[in-house]
């Protein structure tokens, strides 16, 4: 008998779909000069004073590991920032996990909560992670189809009409990447009003929450009366304070949730890494201004991509969070994986398909602002000359 | 309106009609404001930052600090308008501290600056002393760094 490796792959595995931007990033990668609006992480580098902090910290020998939740210097640091930045109080010692990016927190935090056959609410479009995490803790994803004219927020009748008594988790995923959307007080209060007499949890992936474009600053769903013991606030370094190669995040919750997060996380991961654990405390403590200073960045970047995608009539509703916007392409008559394609071999302008993030993403495009504005006017006049073919 | 200041410090080749979109205004109205600025000399003028280290050309930058005696009534201000008439002085700074003021000044070779600091600056009339450093090395100007220009090294996409 031949011994065959692959069959002993588990089969959920086995069965996740590849990534949806493979073929394209094969394409692009293969290809010279470039311009990409296709990346989902600040072009900005991690300033200067966070970066030394690091530095300061292998100077002075911190290499070892720290304590499974996190520096008790830094839980408190994030437990100030989140009474400071959105009105939430958490208890530094149980009820805030430092984490491996936010991406390992949603992964605990999923893991911790979701057994075989409960079914997890999904909005989608949205980012990659939800659905294959889902389906590898054995849970059965239940995508929820937001819609243009919606804004791309998630209404109240969408999610009672998914609610079952199977549904074990809702995943909140606002500010959203790919489309921008936000979900504001009133939005959220409409949603909480679902949740209240139910026992469904939230995993609220707040990674975006420091970049919203309104006057009034992000709200967390935690912060909604009756919901506080039932979320689990997900957060980061990554987009905030463009540290993304840190890997650094973390979750904040009630005790009874964070207690066993923190024993998957301690058993997979120990803890963080240290020397980005030291960066981190003085992001938290010093960076509130380099926040601002990359927000009214990303702000001015932003208004000029949506008016040059409006006048060029690819419609693209106004994004009020994270760096994207989300154009419709349904007036060029093709699918957002053939535009992109042939955007990247025609005009050598590399994007990503809107379907990319979910089915209800098909007829859009992800197109990331977290680009100089120079770069930014140079890839609007290549899809300018592209779409006249089309329009 | 000192957004229109900033972003134009930060990048000239904004046109209004960028500008106008990006701080809500039309671009009526940032023209106005710029013709304005132009007007009341906010706005002197527009270069642009070259690595002359880069280019092939050899070019001598040397910071000079000066101690002269203020004048009666104009104190420092005439003295400095005489350091800044000439060509090979680009920048003119009156500083607190140990000396009175500090210019930079361009050449094209050692002896040329050299002379000039001997021929012209040192023997006017008010100067006391003056104390020259030749820059070696430039590693940041005008807020750009020179050496070591940031690079997107980000993949050419993912989620």
């Amino acid at each position: 008998m031949k011994f065959s490796p692959k069959k002993q792959i588990n089969s959920v595995v086995a069965n996740l779909p590849p990534s949806g931007i493979r073929k394209l990033f094969d394409i692009a990668s293969g290809m010279d000069g470039v311009i990409s609006l296709g990346i989902g992480e600040p072009d900005f580098i991690t300033p200067w004073h966070i970066r030394n902090a690091g530095i300061m910290s292998l100077e002075k020998g911190r290499t070892q590991y720290t304590s499974n939740a996190g520096l008790v210097e830094l839980k408190q640091e994030v437990a100030n920032y989140m009474k400071r930045r959105f009105d939430l109080s958490y208890e530094p010692n149980n009820q805030v996990l430092i984490t491996v990016g936010g991406s390992e927190a949603i992964d605990l935090a999923i893991r911790a909560i979701v057994e075989p056959g409960d079914e997890v609410l999904i909005p989608i479009p949205c980012f990659v992670c939800y659905d294959p995490i889902t389906r590898l803790a054995g849970g059965v994803p239940v995508l929820l189809e937001t819609k243009a004219e919606d804004n791309f927020k998630l209404t109240p009748e969408l999610l009672k009409k998914n609610v079952t008594d199977k549904t074990k988790a809702l995943i909140l995923p606002f500010p959203n990447n790919p489309t921008g959307a936000i979900m504001d007080r009133k939005d959220l209060e409409a949603i909480a009003e679902v949740l209240r007499d139910t026992n469904i949890m939230i995993i609220s992936d707040e990674i975006y929450a420091e970049l919203t474009y309104t006057d009034e600053r992000h709200v967390s769903i935690a912060e909604i009366d009756g919901m506080y013991d039932r979320t689990v606030v997900i957060n980061g370094f990554s987009k905030a304070y463009a540290m993304t190669g840190w890997r650094l995040g973390f979750a904040c919750g009630h005790p009874d949730v964070i207690g066993p997060m923190i024993k998957i996380h301690q058993y997979a991961i120990m803890c963080a890494p240290t020397t980005s654990q030291y960066a981190a405390i003085e992001a938290l403590r010093f960076g509130d201004k380099d926040i601002e200073d990359m927000k009214t960045e990303y702000n001015y970047r932003r208004k000029l991509i949506v008016n040059g995608f409006n006048k060029m009539g690819l419609d693209c509703f106004e994004p009020m969070g994270a760096f994207y916007c989300f154009p419709s392409i349904k007036r060029t008559g093709l699918s957002s994986e053939e535009f992109c394609e042939k955007l990247l071999l025609e005009e050598k302008i590399a994007l990503v398909p809107g379907v990319a993030f979910g089915r209800s993403g098909e007829g859009h495009l992800r197109v990331s602002y977290a680009y100089s504005v120079d770069h930014i006017k140079k890839a609007l006049e290549g899809v300018k000359r592209f779409i006249s073919k089309y329009i | 309106m000192h957004r229109i200041l900033e972003l134009l410090e930060n990048n000239s080749n904004l046109t209004p009609e960028d500008i106008a979109v990006m701080i809500d205004k039309t671009p009526e109205e940032v023209r106005e404001a710029i013709s304005q600025y132009e007007k009341e000399g906010v706005i002197v003028g527009k270069k642009t930052i070259i690595n002359w280290q880069k280019a092939d050309k050899d070019l001598v930058t040397a910071f000079i600090e000066v101690k002269c005696t203020p004048q009666y009534g104009r104190g420092f201000d005439q003295i400095a308008e005489r350091f800044y008439q000439y060509e090979q002085v680009k920048s003119v700074y009156l500083m607190s501290g140990a000396y009175d003021l500090a210019l930079i000044v361009e050449g094209n070779s050692l002896t040329e600056v050299a002379s000039f600091v001997s021929g012209k600056l040192a023997p006017m009339d008010t100067v006391i002393s003056t104390c020259t450093h030749f820059v070696l090395k430039k590693y940041k100007d005008n807020g750009v760094m020179l050496e070591t220009p940031p690079k997107d090294e980000r993949q050419v996409m993912a989620f």
